[in-house]
Formats: structure tokens, sequence, C-alpha cells
């Protein structure tokens, strides 16, 4: 109790004030207690959990009080000798940097052709930005069909296109020809969405710019140059970091259209040749039935994708001062 | 015709091209969801002899026992609609006592949040399995294989992005709404659930559209916390466990696809100005 000043009409005041303060902290603590909870579930205490796991022997069927022993570093070393992470590693990142190209190339020219006067503009943004309504899994059993199927029969139709229909040729069957279908149905998957964004940016730039400069005589490709892409700066930053964040944790699209495949040799050792890194992360795990060893490439792929992230970022928002 | 109108024509229909080739893999699944296994293989690219098929290859995957499409549909439904109407009242409640508080442990906390929105699922999956078996040793309830298990994962993952939308917008909204309110003797959590809680109606939306998309779609978590072929499956995995049971059979495979998408596009028919508006508000916050 605080000293008494001024009587009882003072203290009545001052337990309301105290009642307010306490049920004011009642209420903030209830409120957060469910999300703090489902936080600390399944993000704090695994988090903490696969950082020392990617440290021991683990095993899936390990028990937490007996078995897991400490082994220092080895798993990480033993990933990195590992001639498959290698490779999922590079063809990831050849994946992420060409659907990053792809997309938002794809995903600008669309903006800028439905944010024209067509006729049916409104239509089509609809139909660019569908498959992205649908998830990657079922995306890429679509896609398996139209390599595997639809292809070969374009080429039995279409007389220039005859290779296509060789079995030996099959797109999928070949590991850089399945890569860059990986990254057509990638482009095809996001390029929409990231159109959505471009549209949004577009339509903000004021009209008076561009009547300005056409009174000034500029042409549409210089109005392009100098107005929109940078207005649309800060567009590019973010669409940018979500196509690289995406592309880097693609895995749904992997499992269905080409499950890893095909195998192939590197460094003397058959590997799957289309791997991406969040596929062979959970095929260590359980494929080869090594957590601790999937654990801790999953820490790997966590490092990595931050700094890249982080780098991305700062240098998009120096570029967006400069345009 | 001069040139400006030219270039007008030729934009219209290579657009117009391009719509249609960007769609045709939709249509592919829609012709050959008519088609016998043996027209299929034989003709992928023609239309079907006799749309009849399709009502048979339909009939088929509804009663299939490998698939047990009903039940996914349902248990998709479920999963979704539980961990959207949790993470909206939740993040929404939280979003709020975050923004009311000024206070270093408020601040921290809403750090923590955000931070997380960097962990990629990777590196918190195999943990969380273990983790959760252990839980459900000792507390008795199980989490793997449950909707308990699912949803609340799926709070726990979605809730950083959500409290953010949340607090972005309640940050908006000014105290002396809140104070006329308490005036009026209105108690501290009524406050909430009477007058700022029907105000996010916007970025409640949003939030769904994010989360129900991500939901709906999302493969991975299921098939690590639920599992294949088990009692509750969704629609994803259970188009990948057929898939994997009938390799090749491109009829069966095709019908299954096309029912999987066809929830999707129609709540998307009638939600579109929401979805697209809200995929773009998600993306650019």
């Amino acid at each position: 109790m605080p000293p008494s000043l001024g009587g009882p009409g003072f203290s009545a005041a001052w337990g309301a004030i105290m009642n307010k303060k306490r049920e004011n902290s009642l209420i903030f603590w209830l409120f957060l207690a469910p999300v703090l909870f489902a936080f600390l579930m399944v993000e704090i205490i695994p988090f903490l959990m696969g950082a020392w796991y990617s440290f021991t022997n683990w095993t899936s069927s390990a028990r937490i009080d007996g078995g897991i022993r400490f082994v220092g570093l080895d798993n990480y070393i033993g990933s990195f000798k590992d001639p498959a992470f290698g490779y999922s590693f590079g063809i990831t990142l050849v994946y992420t940097v060409m659907n990053m190209v792809f997309i938002n190339f794809v995903a600008f020219a669309l903006a800028l052709l439905v944010t024209s006067k067509l006729k049916l503009r409104n239509i089509y943004r609809v139909g660019f930005f569908v498959p992205n309504l649908i998830g990657g899994l079922i995306l890429g059993y679509i896609w398996q069909f139209v390599f595997n199927n639809a292809v070969p029969a374009l080429g039995k139709i279409v007389p220039f296109l005859s290779p296509l229909s060789a079995s030996e040729n099959l797109i999928l069957g070949n590991n850089t020809a399945a890569l860059m279908a990986l990254v057509a149905v990638g482009t095809w998957q996001y390029a929409g969405y990231v159109m959505m964004i471009y549209i949004a940016a577009i339509e903000n730039v004021p009209v008076e710019l561009h009547e300005a400069a056409m009174i000034d005589g500029a042409t549409p490709f210089a109005r392009l140059r100098k107005i929109t892409i940078p207005m649309a700066a800060q567009a590019f930053t973010i669409t940018m970091f979500l196509t690289l964040v995406n592309s880097f944790k693609q895995f749904d699209v992997n499992v269905s259209l080409t499950s890893g495949g095909p195998s192939t040799m590197y460094q003397g050792k058959p590997i799957l040749g289309t791997e991406l890194l969040a596929l062979n992360i959970y095929n260590t795990a359980f494929l080869s039935n090594n957590l601790a060893a999937g654990q801790a490439r999953a820490v790997v792929f966590f490092f990595v994708l931050a700094i890249v992230a982080i780098v991305q970022v700062s240098v998009n928002k120096k570029k967006e001062i400069e345009l | 015709m001069n040139d400006q109108k030219k270039g007008v024509w030729v934009a219209e229909f290579g657009t117009a091209l391009l719509f249609v080739l960007f769609l045709l893999p939709f249509g592919l699944v829609l012709i050959n969801s008519a088609k016998t296994a043996f027209e299929i293989t034989q003709y992928p690219m023609a239309l079907p002899s006799d749309w009849g098929n399709f009502t048979g290859n339909v009939v088929k995957i509804w009663t299939s026992e490998a698939i047990r499409y009903p039940s996914s549909l349902l248990a998709s439904f479920l999963v979704t609609a539980l961990s959207l109407g949790a993470i909206n009242l939740l993040s929404a409640q939280a979003g709020w006592v975050l923004v009311r508080n000024k206070t270093r442990t408020s601040s921290a906390i809403f750090l923590l949040f955000i931070a997380a929105m960097v962990i990629p699922f990777q590196i918190v999956m195999f943990p969380l399995l273990t983790w959760f078996r252990l839980v459900s040793k000792f507390t008795g309830i199980p989490l793997l294989r449950t909707y308990t298990g699912i949803v609340l994962s799926y709070v726990g993952f979605g809730l950083s992005l959500s409290i953010f939308m949340f607090h972005g917008f309640i940050k908006s909204i000014p105290l002396e709404l809140e104070e006329a309110a308490t005036i009026d003797g209105c108690k501290k959590h009524e406050t909430f659930y009477r007058i700022i809680f029907p105000i996010l109606t916007p970025i409640h939306a949003t939030v769904l559209v994010l989360n129900g998309i991500w939901i709906w779609n999302d493969f991975l978590l299921p098939l690590l916390v639920l599992g294949k072929g088990n009692r509750i499956q969704t629609i994803p995995l259970a188009v990948s466990n057929f898939a994997g049971a009938f390799v090749k059979q491109w009829d069966l495979i095709l019908t299954a696809i096309l029912l999987a998408m066809i929830p999707v596009i129609v709540f998307f028919l009638f939600a579109q100005k929401y979805i697209v508006k809200g995929m773009v508000a998600g993306s650019i916050k």
C-alpha cells in the first residue's frame, strides 16, 4: 500500500488504479497465453532440440532419455563430404537464380500486358493467377503428365517436333532438361502471383508522370525504363525476396514432378539428378534413416537462406535509392 | 489500319494466346479425365471420344478405398477451418494486447514473433515429431495423426505473419475509441470482443486468405504430422498416396487431380476479389 496522503477518498482511487493495472496485465497474459503456448510447442522447443540433435547421433528409433550421444561436428563434416549434398546445393542455387530471373521477367511482362488497354485484361489477370491457387504437389503431377505424355504426343503430331516423341528423349529422363522443367513449372506457378504485386505497383504510378513524358515526346520504351521501373523499385525488392525464398525452399513440385530423379553419377557416386535441398534433407532423414545428418543439413540450409536473403534485400534496397 | 491499331491487335491476340497456353495444362486434365487409360496413352491431346467416361472415372475416384476422397475432403476442410478459426481469433487478441501495452516485455515478445518468420520449416520439422511423440507419452494427449496436433502446428507456424498483420492494422485504430468504451463501463476484454474485433474485418479477410491457401495446399507438414495412409489425410496427402499406388494410371490420377482442384477453383470464383487483394497485401507488408 502507498502512504496514505488524502484520507479514504484517495486510497479508493488508488485502489481503482491498481485494479485497472492488474486487470490490464491479466488480460495481457491471458490473451497472449495461447499463441505463446503454440509458439513454444512448434517453434522454440523443436528449434532448440534441432540445434542440439545436429551434434548427436540421433536416429528415429532413439529415445531422448538414452542412446543419444554427442558426436561434435560429425554430421556437418559428413554432409559436406557427401557428393549428393554438394550436388543438391549446386542445383538448388542454379534453380533459385533461374527461377528468380524467369518468374520476375515473365511476371513483369504479364503485368505490363494486363495493365494496358486490352479488352479482356481482367480475365487474363485471373487466368494467369490461377496456377498459384493450386498446391505445388498437384501442379507437379499435372506437369509430369504433360512432359511424359502430352509432349511426346505432340512430337508425333507436329513433324518438326518429332524427336520429342522418342522415349529416350523424354524431358524428365534427362538431368538438365528435368531441372529446366522444374524451372518452367516454378515460373508457371509463381508468375501470376508476382504479376499481381507488379500490377499494384504499376497502377500506383501517377498518370501525370506518363502524360508529362508523352508531351515531351518520350517513347513507350523510354517511359518504361525511366518511369515505370524506377517507380516499381520497392516492388522488385519484395518480389525478388519472395521468389528467392520460395524457390530455395521448393519441395512439393520437386516431389511430384521428378521425385529427385533421374539418377546420375557425380564424383563417382550414384545420386539423384534433380534432388533440390529441401528434398535432400527429407530423404537423408527418412530414406537413409539418418535424422541427425538431415537435421545438420537443415541447419546449414537455414543459415544459407538467411544470409542470401539478407544480402538480396540490402542490395535491392540500395538499388531502390539509386533508381 | 494504322500502325498503332495493328500493335493493339498484336498485343490483344498475343495475350489471348498466352492465356490459352497458360491454362492448357488444366484443359488437359479436364479432357483426359473423360478417357480410358488406353485412350490417354494413345491420344493424350485429343478430345475424348465419349464424355460418358467422365462420370465413370469420377465415381471410381469418389468410391476408391485407396484415395478415400470424401473423407479426405472433409479432413482438409476441418483442418483448414479449425486452424483458420484459431489463428484469426488468437492472433487478433495477441496483436491487440501487444499494441496496447507499451512495455519492454510486450515489444520483446512481438520481436520474437517477427524474428520467427525467417525460420524455415525444414529446421524444426524432424525434432517437432520427436517432441510431439514425447509430449503424447507424458500427457496421454495424442498429437501425431490427430486434428489436435495438426491444428496446433498450423497455429504455431501461422501466427507470426498473422500477428504482424493485425498489429499493423490495430496501430491505426484511435485509442479514444477504447477509452470511450471504458468510460461507458465496458470491461477490458469486452472492449476487444465488442469494439475492436468487428473493426478488424478487412485484416481478417487478408489473414484468412493467406493462411487458407497455404494450409489447404500444404503437403510437407501433413505428411509429417498426419502421415501417409492414416485415418486422417488431407487432399494433397490423399493425391500423393494415390499417385504413388497407381503409377501411370493417368485416367484415375488425372480425375483425382481434377476433383482435388474443384473446391479451390469454386471458392476462388466466389471470393476472387478478396483473394487477390489479400495475397498482394500479405506480400507487401
